[in-house]
C-alpha cells in the first residue's frame, strides 16, 4: 500500500515534466519572446477540442465499442451536469450532480 | 495616512496568509474531486503512496484522472505522457496571460509560482489582480493551499477506496465525465464562439470515429485534438 513501483515513479516523472514546461516556459522564458499569433490561436483551441474529444469517449465508448443506455448510463448522466453546469457555471456542482445522476441511474436501471 | 490611502486606493493583496484565504473556494472545490481521484486510482491499481506521489509531481486534475484510466487500461507510457502533454497544453495560455502581473520577479521565483498555476488557481488569481503587478507572497499561499488540500484530498480518497470497494455503485466512476463537462462548458464561451462549437463537434466526432475503428488506440485523443483545433483555426 504505501510502496512505489520504479516504472510509476518514472511514469510521473515524464507526466510532471510535460505538465511543467507548459506551465513554466512562458513565464519564465518567454517572457521577453512573443508567440506567433497563429499558434496562440491554434491553441485557444486545443481545451475544447482536447475536452469534447475526452467527454464523447467517456459517454459514448466501454470496452466492446459503443456504449449506449440503458446498460451504459454515461450519456443520460450526462444530462443533469450539463444541465447544471449551464447554469451555475460551478466545476464543484457539476461534478456532484454527475455522480448524484450517476448514482441514482445504476440504482433505477 | 490620506495620503498613503490615495495612493493605494485598490491595493494587491500582498500577504502568504492573504493568498492562502483567497485559496478557499479552489480548495472547496479540489476535497471532492481529490477525493474521487484517489478513489479511483486505487481501483486501477496504483498504491496509496503512488497516488499521493503522483498529485504531488503532476498536479493536474485531468491529465491524473486520464493517466490512471490509461494505466488501469496498460496502455503504454509514450501514450500516456504524450496524452498528458495535450491535456496541460492548455496551461500555455494562462501562463502567457501571467506575465504582466509576474514579469518583474525574479526568474527563480516564477519557475516556483509556474508549478501552481491550473485551471482554478488561474481563475482566482487573474480575478484578483486584474493584471495588476502580483505579490509573490500572494501568488505563492494560493499555490500552496491549492497543491495541499489536492494532495490530502487524494490521498484520503485512495484511502477511503480500499474501505468503500465497489465505486460504481455510488456513480464515482462519473467524477471525471462530469469534471470534463464542468471545464467544457466555459470553454464553450469567449471569442470565436461558433468555431468553439465547431470544434468540439469536430473534435467528438473524430475520437469517437477512430475508436469505433481502431478500438482501444491510444492516438484517439490526439489525433482528434489537433485536427479540430486546426479545424477551429481555419473556421474562424
Amino acid at each position: 500500500m504505501m510502496t512505489v513501483r520504479p516504472a510509476m515513479l518514472a511514469l510521473f516523472v515524464g507526466m510532471a515534466l510535460v505538465t511543467y514546461l507548459p506551465r513554466m516556459l512562458p513565464l519564465v522564458v518567454l517572457s521577453r519572446f512573443r508567440l506567433p499569433p497563429l499558434v496562440l490561436k491554434w491553441l485557444s483551441f486545443v481545451p475544447v477540442s482536447v475536452l469534447a474529444a475526452l467527454l464523447a469517449k467517456e459517454l459514448l465508448i466501454g470496452k466492446e465499442g459503443l456504449a449506449l443506455p440503458p446498460a451504459h448510463p454515461q450519456l443520460l448522466a450526462a444530462i443533469p451536469a450539463f444541465a447544471v453546469a449551464a447554469f451555475t457555471r460551478s466545476l464543484m456542482g457539476t461534478v456532484l450532480a454527475g455522480i448524484a445522476a450517476m448514482a441514482l441511474l445504476r440504482l433505477v436501471l | 495616512m490620506l495620503a498613503t490611502l490615495e495612493t493605494t486606493a485598490r491595493p494587491s493583496p500582498a500577504t502568504f496568509a492573504e493568498g492562502l484565504r483567497a485559496a478557499g473556494p479552489v480548495v472547496l472545490g479540489y476535497l471532492p474531486i481529490g477525493f474521487a481521484f484517489g478513489v479511483l486510482a486505487r481501483t486501477t491499481g496504483l498504491t496509496v503512496a503512488e497516488v499521493g506521489l503522483m498529485s504531488l509531481l503532476v498536479y493536474a486534475g485531468s491529465a491524473q484522472f486520464i493517466g490512471t484510466g490509461m494505466i488501469g487500461a496498460a496502455a503504454a507510457a509514450p501514450a500516456i505522457i504524450s496524452t498528458t502533454l495535450l491535456v496541460n497544453l492548455r496551461h500555455l495560455l494562462m501562463s502567457t496571460a501571467l506575465v504582466p502581473s509576474l514579469k518583474e520577479n525574479a526568474a527563480w521565483q516564477n519557475s516556483l509560482l509556474a508549478y501552481g498555476i491550473t485551471d482554478e488557481t488561474f481563475a482566482v488569481n487573474t480575478a484578483i489582480l486584474q493584471g495588476q503587478p502580483a505579490s509573490v507572497s500572494f501568488i505563492a499561499g494560493v499555490h500552496v493551499a491549492s497543491h495541499s488540500s489536492w494532495i490530502v484530498a487524494s490521498v484520503v480518497g485512495a484511502l477511503a477506496g480500499q474501505a468503500l470497494g465497489d465505486t460504481t455503485a455510488f456513480g464515482l466512476d462519473f467524477a471525471l465525465p462530469a469534471m470534463f463537462i464542468g471545464l467544457l462548458m466555459p470553454n464553450m464561451q469567449g471569442p470565436d464562439r461558433k468555431a468553439r462549437v465547431v470544434c468540439g463537434i469536430v473534435a467528438a466526432a473524430a475520437a469517437v470515429g477512430a475508436l469505433l475503428v481502431r478500438p482501444g488506440a491510444d492516438w484517439a485523443i490526439i489525433a482528434a485534438t489537433i485536427v479540430a483545433a486546426t479545424v477551429g483555426v481555419l473556421f474562424s
